[in-house]
């Protein structure tokens, strides 16, 4: 279901890249800075390429070759909507279904 | 701070209600009368409460079903002076329970937020409450609140600790973050799930949320033990829930409203228990607007995780909601996407512009002789909202479309085709 992702598999993630979407407004840099592993959605917001991942729910897996390039897409979010992440996604109490 | 390790053996009057109705067993009863039939609260501290909660395996009834033990250690483990929140926000339109609590037995409402809160130390006390709630639910609970505060210290809206907030309602309006967010006089609006209520909630300090119905059976395990708990449901589900049953046209279900079952209990005999008719039932809405629907020759599966999982559903918090043969389901599915989008917190991205999108889809579906397209439109905007948002509003709106397209699809391709055989 839920494929572990990257762009090369022989090389394990070992960050994940984080999308405040409280914060997010579709500006559009980190598409611009991180291209092998986003794109912008038809609203502008950025989604994992297709193929690279089964699930949009959890943070998005950052092949160490890309960690440079995930990196300066943190540092330019206008929003500081993003955030790199050494553990695996969390899916704490705050996140079950239906609590909304 | 109480050294007692386990509940004190209640008092020789009082008898743990038997069978399966528990919350509700003391409902016709007044305050004075229901305590002395339950026997007096016993003060537990925090190690014992763990044990308690843990032996007995009581999960979150607000919809989450998360294992209430682990956010108690959680608050407990985190740094500062805690807060216990009560959630009656009752933040799902075909949900009653927590103004039947609220109204019928506040008390068992009250005891179990004392009992967290004393075992955590906690600072804060609040039952938060939505304002649209009936008003015998909101006065009852500002009595029962006002019948333990000490008349010196009672302010309109309750004690200085121990408070009643009355707050503006809405399907996300109860979402933890956006809860505490919105007592702690922000919007009401979720925050990103990295910050952790746990760890920094009301006011900022590290805050225990519980749903009215979580609370409430805290206050009847902490009298009558793990071992009782558990005599009522399944091994690994155990204890009772309360359902609320409703029905798409008021002739279907003869007794709509709250009751309380056995955890794992039938769909089909919560239904029937409800006065439902059952021959008129084209499918079921178990979980609420996030849920999911089971087919009406499916009626037998049980309430459980394990047999909802094959129709994407879970129980959440205990909604069960029958569609008329005469109602056309992608109408309705409509209607509810609709609701779901005008639900949106208007935060992020992909929730703002997505939802009505789906809705819009949904919208052209509902139309006998809707163009074919149509049915990918649906399929694609369903995986472009799910998962991309703080908080889990979009993947519920994901998974309630998906079921209908999957539990209704000959309906939907005789639609394609021209047809529809509701109304």
């Amino acid at each position: 279901m839920r494929a572990d992702t990257s762009a090369d598999p022989a090389v394990p993630a070992t960050q994940r890249l984080h999308v405040d979407w409280t914060r997010c407004d579709g500006h559009g840099s980190c598409v611009e800075l991180l291209p092998e592993l986003l794109e912008a959605d038809e609203w502008g917001y950025p989604i994992v390429r297709p193929g690279l991942t089964g699930s949009a729910r959890e943070d998005v897996p950052v092949p160490a070759g890309l960690e440079e390039h995930a990196r300066a897409a943190v540092a330019a979010c206008p929003l500081m909507a993003l955030r790199l992440r050494g553990a695996p996604a969390a899916a704490g109490p705050e996140r079950t279904a239906a609590q909304v | 701070m109480t050294t007692t390790v386990l509940p004190a053996r209640p008092a020789a009057a009082a008898a743990a209600p038997t069978g399966e109705r528990r919350l509700l067993a003391t409902a016709h009863l007044d305050a004075a009368a229901r305590h002395a039939v339950l026997g007096p609260l016993p003060q537990v501290d925090l190690d014992a409460l763990v044990a308690l909660l843990g032996d007995a395996g009581l999960t979150g009834r607000g919809g989450g079903g998360f294992p209430t033990v682990r956010k108690l250690a959680a608050v407990a483990e985190a740094r500062g002076r805690s807060a216990v929140v009560v959630n009656a926000m009752e933040g799902e339109p075909l949900s009653t329970k927590d103004a039947t609590l609220l109204a019928l037995v506040p008390d068992l409402v009250l005891d179990g937020l004392e009992v967290l809160a004393h075992a955590l130390g906690a600072r804060h006390r609040v039952v938060a409450a939505a304002e649209d709630l009936p008003a015998a639910s909101i006065e009852a609970a500002r009595a029962a609140i006002g019948r333990r505060t000490p008349a010196s210290r009672r302010t309109p809206l309750g004690g200085r600790s121990l408070r009643l907030e009355v707050m503006p309602g809405g399907f996300v309006a109860g979402q933890e973050s956006a809860l505490v967010r919105a007592l702690s006089g922000g919007p009401a609006v979720p925050g990103d799930p990295l910050v952790r209520v746990t760890e920094r909630g009301h006011r900022g300090h590290p805050t225990l949320v519980v749903n009215a119905e979580t609370a409430a059976h805290v206050a009847l395990l902490v009298r009558f033990g793990a071992a009782w708990f558990r005599s009522v449901g399944l091994r690994e589900d155990p204890g009772t829930f309360l359902a609320t049953v409703s029905g798409s046209r008021p002739s279907l279900v003869a007794r709509p409203g709250v009751a309380e079952h056995a955890r794992g209990a039938r769909l089909h005999d919560v239904l029937e228990g409800a006065g439902t008719d059952l021959t008129r039932v084209r499918a079921v809405l178990v979980g609420g607007f996030h849920g999911a629907w089971v087919p009406v020759d499916a009626l037998e599966v049980r309430l459980t995780r394990e047999d909802l999982a094959p129709f994407g559903g879970a129980v959440g918090a205990g909604i069960v909601h029958a569609l008329d043969l005469d109602d056309c389901p992608v109408a309705y599915a409509a209607d509810v996407a609709e609701f779901l989008a005008r639900a949106s917190a208007r935060q992020c991205g992909p929730c703002v512009n997505g939802l009505p999108a789906l809705a819009r889809t949904l919208r052209t579906l509902a139309d006998p002789g809707a163009p074919r397209a149509v049915v990918a439109d649906v399929d694609r905007l369903r995986r472009l909202v799910d998962g991309r948002g703080a908080c889990a509003h979009p993947d519920g709106t994901a998974r309630f479309v998906l079921s209908t397209m999957r539990v209704f699809a000959d309906h939907v391709d005789a639609h394609l085709e021209g047809r529809c055989d509701a109304r």
